[in-house]
């Protein structure tokens, strides 16, 4: 399976991913995937069930427990594999979470300003005041129709599916990544939400400079975002690519039919 | 004067006896709150220290007491209740310690009378081969009927080397009384942490975020809930 466009050497690679293999609890899960994103590119990832889909964005977010057995990963000229977690996210990925975690009683004001100022001090940045911090924080969450109030509240706790899925998409507004990878942020949401967090992720993250990686079951958040790539992960490998036509495809016909 | 206390000593079986010997023998500080009255105290244990508090609560009163133990050697918070009808005592106490450190809170709550209520929450922290320990005894005396106890007794353990003791004990020698106590010993969530780093926290930060607010459920209601906040989190930063 060919790399994407690689002849298009003006491009600005922002990840390639080579021969990335990864286990979880010593399963071989990931089985030498190559992918490469380029700046102002959105991908789309699809595939069934345990296929390696989340283990793809737990792998390049360093979650503790799965580890790369083989192959490399640049990111924005930077080895991301030899990162920490926090480091990664400081250099500008930003991992959106199936299931976002609860935190009791830390709030999502605090937790997101210690956040974005630790990764602007590890930038050689200076700090956002509480003030200029608080501004961002409103403008985000307006944008993404989330009650600012529920900033004030404990990260992620009490908040409905919805909601928590909305409030990711809000830290990204904030955190204001160069790459996001967004595992399955359409799981849990109803139609209308599904609108307001695909407007979100165009809003925030359709840029020149910046570059998505949807992983999703489904087609329907992509009439939304619209992706200018698609693929299709299974067996821990892209089998096939395409473009935004091929998730219909797939959606018409199962991925059996399509990888066949 | 009063002889050292062993282990055979139930109050003193977890204490770091070596450190205590030097400043034993300790100085008993008696408060005595009046029928009806309401009193506070907050308490920061950050040098070496050995405290001992006898509480005396007439009928009605109340009294809410919110202490932080983050001593640099050997802390020890030992305090004796004893409640008149109808009053209410609140203990709310957070420990931290690491290193070789041993940090304890000895409670005693005799429920003299009828229909008082008395709520303890214990909240720790314990890093490297620290020892932490809770010693809390509820007493409920002949005739203390209606009496409402509760203690909630967590404890949070860094490393492996760290133990955390916790005995809470009821001596009920009354019917129809509401007593409940619950313990938990347990690690950081480590999905929460890897959440948290996610977003750009280092670990020990996100180590502090988490554990100040675990901290805090100690210091709900105390008059100084902010001092109490940030003494916690210089203790937590110490220890990270």
């Amino acid at each position: 399976m060919p790399v994407n466009h690689t002849t298009l050497e003006s491009e600005t690679s922002m990840l390639t991913i080579h021969d990335l293999s990864a286990t979880v609890a010593n399963k071989a899960i990931l089985k030498g995937l190559s992918l490469r994103i380029n700046a102002g590119e959105i991908h789309a990832i699809m595939g069934p069930n345990g296929a390696g889909k989340s283990t793809l964005g737990y792998t390049l977010g360093g979650r503790p427990g799965y580890e790369v057995t083989g192959g490399s990963v640049d990111f924005d000229g930077q080895d991301l594999l030899s990162l920490a977690p926090h480091e990664r996210a400081a250099a500008g990925l930003f991992l959106g979470f199936q299931y976002p975690v609860e935190i009791p009683g830390v709030s999502m004001v605090q937790f997101l300003r210690e956040s974005l100022n630790a990764q602007r001090k590890a930038r050689g940045e200076d700090p956002l005041s509480g003030g200029a911090f608080l501004k961002l924080a409103r403008e985000q969450a307006a944008l993404l129709k989330l009650d600012p109030e529920m900033l004030k509240r404990p990260v992620n706790v009490g908040f409905s599916g919805g909601e928590k899925k909305r409030a990711e998409m809000v830290q990204m507004g904030i955190l204001d990544p160069k790459l996001a990878i967004l595992d399955e942020t359409d799981s849990g949401l109803d139609i209308d939400a599904l609108k307001v967090c695909g407007e979100g992720i165009n809003a925030i993250m359709r840029r020149p400079d910046k570059a998505v990686l949807l992983i999703t079951h489904y087609q329907r958040l992509l009439d939304y975002v619209k992706p200018d790539f698609v693929h299709v992960l299974a067996g821990g490998r892209i089998v096939r690519s395409g473009g935004a036509d091929l998730a219909l495809e797939l959606e018409e016909q199962g991925y059996e039919g399509a990888v066949a | 004067m009063t002889a050292l206390p062993t282990r055979h000593d139930e109050a003193w079986r977890y204490a770091d006896l070596a450190a205590l010997a030097p400043v034993w023998p300790i100085a008993t500080e008696t408060i005595v709150v009046a029928p009806g009255e309401t009193g506070a105290r907050t308490l920061v244990v950050d040098g070496a220290a050995v405290h001992d508090f006898v509480i005396t609560l007439g009928a009605g009163a109340e009294f809410a007491f919110h202490l932080l133990n983050a001593p640099r050697g050997y802390g020890r918070v030992a305090i004796r209740v004893t409640l008149g009808r109808g009053a209410r005592f609140h203990l709310g106490a957070a420990q931290v310690a690491g290193g070789e450190q041993t940090v304890e809170i000895v409670t005693e709550v005799v429920h003299a009378e009828p229909d008082a209520v008395s709520r303890q929450v214990v909240r720790q922290v314990l890093a490297g081969r620290a020892v932490g320990n809770y010693l809390g005894r509820v007493v409920v005396d002949r005739g203390a009927i209606g009496t409402d106890g509760e203690q909630s007794i967590r404890a949070m353990l860094l490393d492996r080397g760290a133990t955390a003791n916790a005995r809470p004990e009821l001596e009920i020698y009354a019917d129809d009384v509401k007593c409940a106590h619950g313990c938990a010993i347990g690690e950081l969530d480590k999905d929460g942490l890897f959440y948290l780093a996610s977003r750009g926290l280092p670990p020990a930060a996100a180590k502090a975020l988490m554990l100040q607010a675990y901290l805090a459920e100690a210091f709900v209601g105390a008059i100084d809930e902010d001092d109490l906040t940030t003494a916690a989190l210089a203790a937590l930063e110490h220890l990270l």
